[in-house]
């Protein structure tokens, strides 16, 4: 099964807290349903991204890691 | 003849920077700093002159008091620099050739960035911190809530900080159990640093501050009386206290020396520009993901001036380089204090809150002025 991501963010080399201001900046702009992808080197986006998708109810969809970069897919949550 | 070194920017590191270079080339360079005021501020003072505890006169001397007399004062405003020239442009139509550039402009804050923001008070310009001690003391029972508008932004422990100092001004007054104090974080804890967070989050729930995670404050209803976030929350409030969103000065954006907020991208060791050998950058004016603090800006000054000194003399550079310290102190209320140490390679420490830290912050704000900007502390 192939996923389409309306938008992909780069927060590479960014520290906490930029990386999930930028991401629920971005997510707010995308339609319910919608795929964010971030790519982020902060080893603390894991936890926040975490528990920011439970405090604002977008799912995180997927949280792995290749190397010294951190991946993230995020839903937009149904209205 | 000796090298024209320029300094943009009489604060903590462009004055530090200053003295410094013209103490270590011992007459070899002649150095000149500009500054649009000639006023020094000691801004860390100014969340006590918010609650009414420092006098807005103590916190501003003439830079001319603070500078070794063979560094001269420009009291001009720096419109752009033209690093094709090594040239420096002034508001007055002077121009100041260069040899070394130091950028130590700082940030602005840009509340007008915040829709509905010029609705909400801040302790982020002297100006900002007499108007809210006003509001603050005709303000007699509500809700007062403290938010982020955006980041990064100066002195990061500043909004827990000052909730602090807000429970025990408003304890004073006698007007506390009729008063909520909210504060609102980025993050889902008071503070970006775990310790720290760990630390201060039990006594933010002593003190009844109520704590609200990933509320980033997008917008506000001056009218209404609301405070909406990124997130989607909208929460009301009495009186509105927010940290404004920052950006580099204008002349780093005329001159295109920095990123899209105005930011200088230097090396993070040596603080030179990424692209331009002969310019440095310290303090907030950089883009390094550290801390915006006086702290930073005299740790990074040290550095930059003993790079600039070194290159003055043609000696080779100096083994010692910025490591990424900062230190803050941050204030609990009711007399004490913690601290928060770091640098690049040893993660954050807070000891205890204790009265020896407050006692510490308040001696260090009162010595600064005979130590810092002259370059006496390390």
């Amino acid at each position: 099964m192939s996923i389409t991501i309306a938008t992909t963010l780069d927060l590479k080399g960014l520290s906490c807290p930029m990386p999930i201001i930028k991401t629920a900046k971005a997510m707010k702009a995308l339609a319910p349903g919608d795929l964010l992808e971030a790519f982020a080197t902060d080893p603390g986006s894991v936890p926040d991204f975490m528990a920011w998708a439970r405090a604002t109810g977008n799912p995180l969809v997927e949280s792995t890691q290749d190397g010294a970069v951190f991946h993230f897919i995020l839903k937009k949550k149904e209205i | 003849m000796g090298a024209e070194i320029v300094v943009i920017g009489g604060g903590v590191g462009g004055t530090i920077v200053a003295n410094l270079v013209a103490k270590q080339t011992q007459g070899r360079a002649h150095v000149t700093i500009v500054d649009a005021t000639g006023i020094h501020v000691y801004q860390p003072g100014f969340l006590y002159v918010a609650i009414g505890l420092e006098q807005p006169a103590a916190l501003q001397r003439p830079e001319s008091q603070l500078l070794r007399h063979d560094v001269s004062l420009v009291i001009d405003g720096a419109t752009r620099v033209d690093a094709a020239a090594h040239m420096v442009l002034l508001e007055s139509g002077r121009r100041l050739q260069y040899d070394h550039l130091v950028l130590a402009t700082g940030s602005r804050t840009m509340m007008g960035e915040v829709p509905g923001g010029l609705g909400a008070y801040d302790f982020y310009t002297l100006a900002g911190a007499k108007r809210l001690f006003a509001a603050l003391e005709a303000f007699n029972k509500g809700t007062i809530v403290i938010g982020v508008a955006g980041i990064p932004y100066k002195c990061p422990p500043a909004p827990v900080e000052f909730a602090f100092l807000l429970d025990d001004y408003l304890r004073a007054r006698g007007i506390r159990d009729k008063t909520e104090i909210k504060l609102l974080s980025p993050l889902n804890r008071a503070f970006t640093i775990e310790a720290t967070s760990k630390l201060v989050q039990p006594i933010l729930a002593e003190r009844g501050i109520e704590l609200t995670g990933f509320f980033n404050v997008e917008s506000v209803d001056p009218v209404a009386k609301t405070v909406t976030s990124l997130e989607g929350e909208t929460m009301g409030y009495d009186l509105l206290i927010l940290v404004p969103p920052h950006r580099g000065q204008q002349v780093i954006e005329s001159s295109r020396l920095g990123d899209e907020r105005g930011w200088v991208p230097v090396d993070k060791n040596t603080l030179k520009h990424a692209q331009l050998p002969d310019i440095w950058a310290i303090g907030d004016t950089t883009s390094i993901p550290i801390s915006k603090s006086g702290s930073v800006a005299h740790y990074e000054a040290t550095v930059a001036a003993a790079e600039i000194a070194a290159e003055v003399k043609g000696e080779a550079p100096p083994a010692h380089v910025y490591d990424g310290k900062v230190m803050c102190f941050l204030e609990t209320g009711q007399g004490k204090a913690t601290t928060i140490r770091f640098d690049y390679d040893h993660p954050p420490v807070s000891p205890s809150p204790a009265r020896r830290w407050h006692w510490a912050k308040a001696l260090f704000n009162k010595t600064y002025w005979h130590t810092v900007p002259q370059g006496r502390l390390p």
